[in-house]
């Protein structure tokens, strides 16, 4: 079991990875991916069984929100998977580490960025797990706006009709979406009650803390597929970018920088 | 499914008296997904990148339209082994007016990148394909009629994934008939009519319409004073589409080039398979007219 102390540590370093890639190639979506971080650091410290030798019972994750795959990256580099110079190329022509989820690359399940894709696939892939009484299991990180896509309800209510055990869903629900807040926009509202619905077991926490992320994947319940519904904020991890939606785009210049050099 | 463990069929809900046995046998790999065509590409996509040769069955228009970008995104960009299964090719079935027609179908899944499109001539040829689709990695469009196909083929055919099939008649004949899927059979008709007042045809099957078969096209083709396609389809986009441009490229020597297929219209009229392919002037006594007129023409 690692300690919370070194979760939080790595990830400072995995914002400050993520910073500079996307400074470096002048790229989009460093918000999107500073509310994820924790989430991904939890998953790749502690909890999934996965290396760079891809057994076959390996635990699969999948980014369906396929667009915050800077902090992937990041992680993946930092445990292994591929050199982490190769992060320099980055979004630069010609480069393969594009800036969405590709399985091309190393670690990348599923090539994911446009919506709602990654809970289907998630689903086939638990399905086979079971069928092979393979022991891995799936988990697919899913942004709230992505839940506006119908197919990610097929997958919801495929899910907890198969009764996929093995199947880890996550929300990053950061409250915002493309053009503006999700409560606005298209309200999920009530959310934990959808997926309870659905036959899936859910869980609500703050997921931006490593006690409480632990504590929902040490409760996960057998019998129903399970979602974990992350509270976060999109930004999260320097002031100025949090809970701002500009940030989904622009990317961050000097005075980020700066302010990047203190909080990171 | 018998000789394999790695096959998986599903279906979105349909199949309903075609699928019981298979069922009753194979429990664990037939899957209903229900009437979800988006996921179930998707899930058929992950089932197929955990190893398994997946085949994934409904009526054509909607397991290539509704779920058209799962199809490129989840299938064919990772390369996923699902064989995508569209039954009632065209107006297969006729009844149900145009929302179950399928006639842009081939026209799409030709556009895919890394997408095989096959549309089997006949039963022999649907039996050949679907165990060569089986034997093979990668994306597929299988596009298949109804029950009881008419038999073009006598006894066993020699099918390559690939390549066409030469029905009748050699190369280099005064009139070619390329014809796929479902109107294989029409081809052969028409080219009796057109014997019988005279016109040698050829026919092929071209039961691969992506990758197509260049070379063997091209040497049917060149020479003919008529070259013309046959397709249960839109004129855009299919098998016409697909011949006229590798006419074009290869400097394609034909006099006359026709294509016979849906000239880009929705059919908002109740009947049956024969009663639609009338509307559109693809009954074989059709399109020999209309092929011995631009005979007439010199």
């Amino acid at each position: 079991m690692v300690s919370v102390k070194k979760l939080k540590t790595e990830a400072r370093e995995i914002r400050k990875d993520v910073l500079d890639m996307i400074v470096s190639a002048r790229a989009m979506h460093i918000a999107s991916s500073y509310s994820i971080v924790e989430l991904l650091v939890y998953l790749y410290e502690d909890f999934l069984r996965v290396d760079f030798s891809f057994q076959a019972d390996r635990d699969k994750f999948i980014l369906s929100k396929g667009w915050g795959i800077s902090t992937l990256y990041a992680v993946l580099a930092r445990k292994g998977f591929f050199k982490k110079e190769l992060l320099d190329t980055y979004c630069k022509d010609g480069s393969p580490f594009m800036g969405a989820a590709t399985r091309t690359i190393p670690g990348v399940e599923a090539t994911t960025c446009s919506m709602g894709h990654g809970l289907p696939i998630g689903v086939g892939m638990a399905l086979a797990n079971r069928l092979q009484q393979n022991p891995g299991r799936v988990v697919v990180l899913l942004s709230d706006g992505e839940c506006d896509e119908g197919s990610v309800w097929e997958a919801i209510l495929q899910a907890g009709h198969y009764k996929l055990d093995n199947l880890i869903a996550i929300v990053d629900y950061n409250k915002f979406q493309s053009f503006g807040r999700v409560e606005d926009i298209l309200d999920l509202e009530p959310f934990p009650q959808k997926w309870e619905a659905f036959r899936w077991s859910v869980q609500s926490i703050d997921g931006h803390n490593f006690n409480e992320i632990r504590d929902a994947f040490k409760k996960l319940r057998k019998g129903k597929p399970n979602v974990i519904i992350a509270h976060t904020i999109k930004g999260k991890g320097l002031s100025v970018m949090e809970g701002k939606n500009e940030w989904h785009y622009q990317t961050p210049g000097e005075a980020e920088i700066a302010i990047a050099e203190k909080e990171l | 499914m018998r000789g394999r463990d790695d096959v998986v069929l599903i279906t979105a809900d349909m199949g309903f008296s075609v699928f019981e046995e298979l069922q009753n046998e194979f429990s664990e790999r037939f899957m209903n997904t229900g009437v979800t065509e988006q996921s179930s590409v998707g899930i058929a996509a992950g089932l197929a990148l955990s190893g398994y040769r997946v085949f994934f069955y409904t009526l054509a228009p909607f397991a290539t339209m509704r779920c058209f970008e799962q199809i490129r995104v989840d299938v064919a960009m990772q390369k996923a082994g699902v064989i995508i299964v569209g039954v009632g090719a065209g107006f297969g079935f006729g009844q149900l007016g145009p929302t179950h027609h399928a006639i842009e179908d081939i026209a799409i899944m030709r556009s895919i990148p890394g997408m095989t499109v096959v549309c089997p001539g006949d039963p022999a040829e649907t039996r050949a394909a679907t165990k060569a689709l089986a034997r093979m990695k990668g994306p597929a469009y299988l596009r298949i009629g109804k029950k009881g196909e008419p038999e073009v083929h006598t006894g066993r055919v020699s099918f390559s994934l690939g390549k066409i099939i030469p029905v009748e008649g050699g190369a280099g004949s005064e009139c070619t008939l390329f014809g796929t899927g479902n109107m294989v059979r029409t081809a052969v008709d028409t080219a009796a009519l057109l014997r019988n007042k005279g016109v040698k045809a050829a026919v092929v099957s071209v039961p691969t319409v992506k990758p197509l078969d260049i070379a063997g096209i091209v040497s049917y083709a060149n020479g003919a004073r008529v070259a013309a396609t046959l397709e249960e389809h839109s004129i855009i986009g299919g098998l016409g589409s697909a011949v006229a441009e590798v006419l074009a490229e290869n400097n394609g020597t034909v006099e006359n080039f026709m294509r016979f297929g849906v000239h880009d219209v929705f059919t908002f009229r109740a009947g049956s398979q024969e009663y639609l392919r009338r509307q559109h002037g693809l009954l074989p006594e059709q399109i020999a007219g209309r092929i011995l007129q631009t005979f007439k023409k010199r």
